[in-house]
């Protein structure tokens, strides 16, 4: 597996790592369970994140993709933190490997949702307290075709098959795009669905 | 790392530590030796009626000779594959298919590799159904619950030898030994085990074996599987008249002499290399758990592979550390979920009761043949600064010293 230049620098150099003390506003993302968790806490002043800190349990682009965030973040108003995307993220740092950016790559979901716990408490809501969220799970949908497992980012395509997919609505089932009908339950696709 | 001064020329060139033996060990250069002329000169087909194909077949047999002694085989009782996968899928598919008639029901163990466990998968879609006997906490099997799980359908067992991610050794031949009581096959994937400890196929007991010779210094895509005489397969791959009509395809000559030489050489010098090893991994197993906190070993530390030490290191992922100790020269391997492709953590680390947090710090370095006291010394040295940079990154850490009151 390849890394990015830049990954590997903010892997190994990692910016902004800590806790903020007295933080105005904590926001934690994933699990063990999937092996990546990032707690990001934010200090605020007059409408802008004046530090931005964060502590990241899990692999090299889980630390880079939080170190960058980081970095994107500090000094930034909330209204810019808010519009940097988990996409963005894995641009600055030259791309991430196709199978971390489902898990790794929730940097931009951590900090906002520190921007929201200091909104809320804002709004007399109480402190969040940092702890882990459920897991979301990694059993997916299946190639009808060849069983492969699709990834949640990919669900449209299979790249064991190569075939493109839609989802049926009848049923929800995978199911190759341009069919007739849905492999699973046999109701009509596309244009033979509309009678 | 510090400050340091300008980088002494020695340094220039930073050595690498190589502890990824179970993912492939360097080739012998008496194995080079022995292969390059089937990669030059020496081209026939061994199937051919001429000189060039004559020549191809003596070294061809020559081979298999080799590689039976070294499991106490007979020679017609090997089958070249081209790796591990396609020896296991031969074995569970080729024997639970020649067996259909007797039953359908297959016993394997939660700790074995994919290549085991997905060819069973595959047969259920097949009207084949299976048992996976579970393993206790240093991920050994039982063999009474070996015992428990079989039924009158039940036609074929398939239990490793050893464990390559966390080292255990399984009783493998209690369990053949209830296995032939009940005719019931068994097979054991050995890949992990062959040419590292020592493997009589008959004191073992086993109807079908497994092996991998880029386990033991010979060259990736050479393999057998080893068949007790009058056993019935049926083969995986159809075609001609080779390796008996059971496996088809123009044999790899070059790699099934790499793999021959290979098991020789692993036959003459398995004493000093396990006594070696086993030493440096004793003092693996001592001292990193000595210098940094919260390490526990994983698998057993009396039946154990001698160059196998496997840890989880609390509060950081596999992949983490295994990137961080790239860095300073060192390949290890970890089971944790980023560092697979499949984004799930070890299911042998799973079956043996860790929770998932704690699988996720898996590593495993593996030692070869010429791993030195000093290179273990040096990855002793690297090894807390680096889980130290780690753990203060670490939410979970964090989170453990508030606990603890630190």
């Amino acid at each position: 597996m390849m890394y990015s230049d830049k990954v590997m620098d903010h892997f190994a150099n990692p910016r902004n790592v800590g806790v903020v003390e007295d933080a105005d506003g904590v926001g934690q993302v994933g699990n063990p369970v999937c092996g990546d968790m990032m707690t990001f806490t934010i200090k605020v002043k007059d409408d802008r994140l004046e530090d931005v800190k964060f502590q990241t349990f899990g692999c090299g682009a889980a630390i880079a993709v939080s170190s960058m965030v980081s970095e994107m973040a500090k000094g930034k108003t909330l209204e810019e933190a808010l519009a940097i995307t988990n996409d963005s993220v894995a641009e600055e740092l030259g791309g991430l490997p196709k199978n971390k950016m489902h898990c790794s790559n929730l940097g931009a979901d951590a900090l906002h949702e520190a921007i929201k716990d200091y909104q809320a408490r804002r709004e007399g809501a109480p402190p969040r307290e940092a702890k882990p969220m459920d897991a979301h799970e990694h059993e997916g949908q299946v190639c009808p075709y060849c069983d492969h497992a699709l990834e949640p980012e990919d669900k449209v395509f299979c790249r064991a098959c190569r075939v493109e997919f839609e989802e049926c609505p009848s049923c929800g089932g995978i199911t190759k795009k341009g069919d007739r009908a849905c492999v699973h339950c046999g109701k009509p696709l596309g244009p033979d669905a509309q009678e | 790392m510090g400050a340091s001064g300008p980088a002494a020329p020695a340094e220039a060139v930073m050595k690498r530590i190589y502890l990824d033996h179970i993912a492939a060990t360097p080739v012998h250069p008496a194995v080079r030796e022995a292969m390059a002329p089937f990669l030059a000169g020496t081209f026939g087909n061994p199937r051919s009626f001429h000189a060039e194909g004559r020549d191809a077949l003596a070294a061809l047999e020559e081979a298999r000779g080799k590689v039976a002694a070294l499991i106490g085989a007979e020679d017609a009782e090997i089958y070249f594959t081209s790796n591990g996968t396609e020896a296991n899928n031969f074995a569970i598919k080729g024997l639970a298919l020649g067996r259909q008639a007797q039953g359908t029901h297959i016993v394997v163990s939660a700790v074995e590799h994919p290549s085991v466990l997905n060819p069973v998968k595959a047969l259920g879609k097949m009207g084949f159904t299976s048992t996976i006997v579970p393993v206790d906490g240093a991920g050994r099997i039982d063999p009474g619950e070996v015992a428990k799980a079989l039924t009158p359908r039940t036609t074929l067992v398939s239990i490793m030898t050893a464990n390559s991610e966390v080292g255990t050794i399984e009783p493998a031949a209690e369990i053949a030994a209830l296995c032939r009581e009940r005719g019931v096959l068994f097979h054991t994937d050995a890949v992990a085990a062959a040419g590292n400890i020592p493997i009589d196929v008959k004191a073992l007991g086993a109807d079908a074996l497994s092996l991998s010779g880029d386990q033991f210094y010979g060259p990736k895509g050479a393999a057998a599987l080893f068949v007790r005489r009058g056993t019935r397969i049926l083969p995986l791959l159809d075609g001609g008249v080779q390796e008996g009509g059971r496996r088809g395809g123009t044999e790899n000559v070059a790699g099934a002499v790499g793999l021959g030489r290979a098991a020789e050489l692993a036959r003459q010098e398995m004493p000093g290399r396990t006594a070696r090893v086993a030493a440096l991994r004793d003092r693996l197993l001592e001292e990193l758990p000595a210098r940094v906190e919260r390490v526990l070993v994983t698998g057993s530390r009396e039946a154990r592979l001698p160059h196998h030490a496997s840890f989880c290191i609390e509060f950081v992922e596999g992949e983490a550390m295994m990137l961080s100790l790239d860095m300073q020269g060192i390949a290890a391997s970890s089971g944790s979920a980023c560092a697979s492709k499949s984004l799930k953590a070890s299911h042998v680390l799973l079956a043996m009761g860790l929770d998932h947090a704690t699988a996720q710090g898996s590593l495993v370095f593996s030692l070869i043949d010429d791993t030195t006291r000093e290179d273990i010394d040096h990855l002793l040295d690297v090894f807390p600064p680096i889980i130290d940079r780690l753990r203060r990154m670490s939410p979970l850490f964090t989170q453990y010293l508030k606990e603890k009151g630190r």
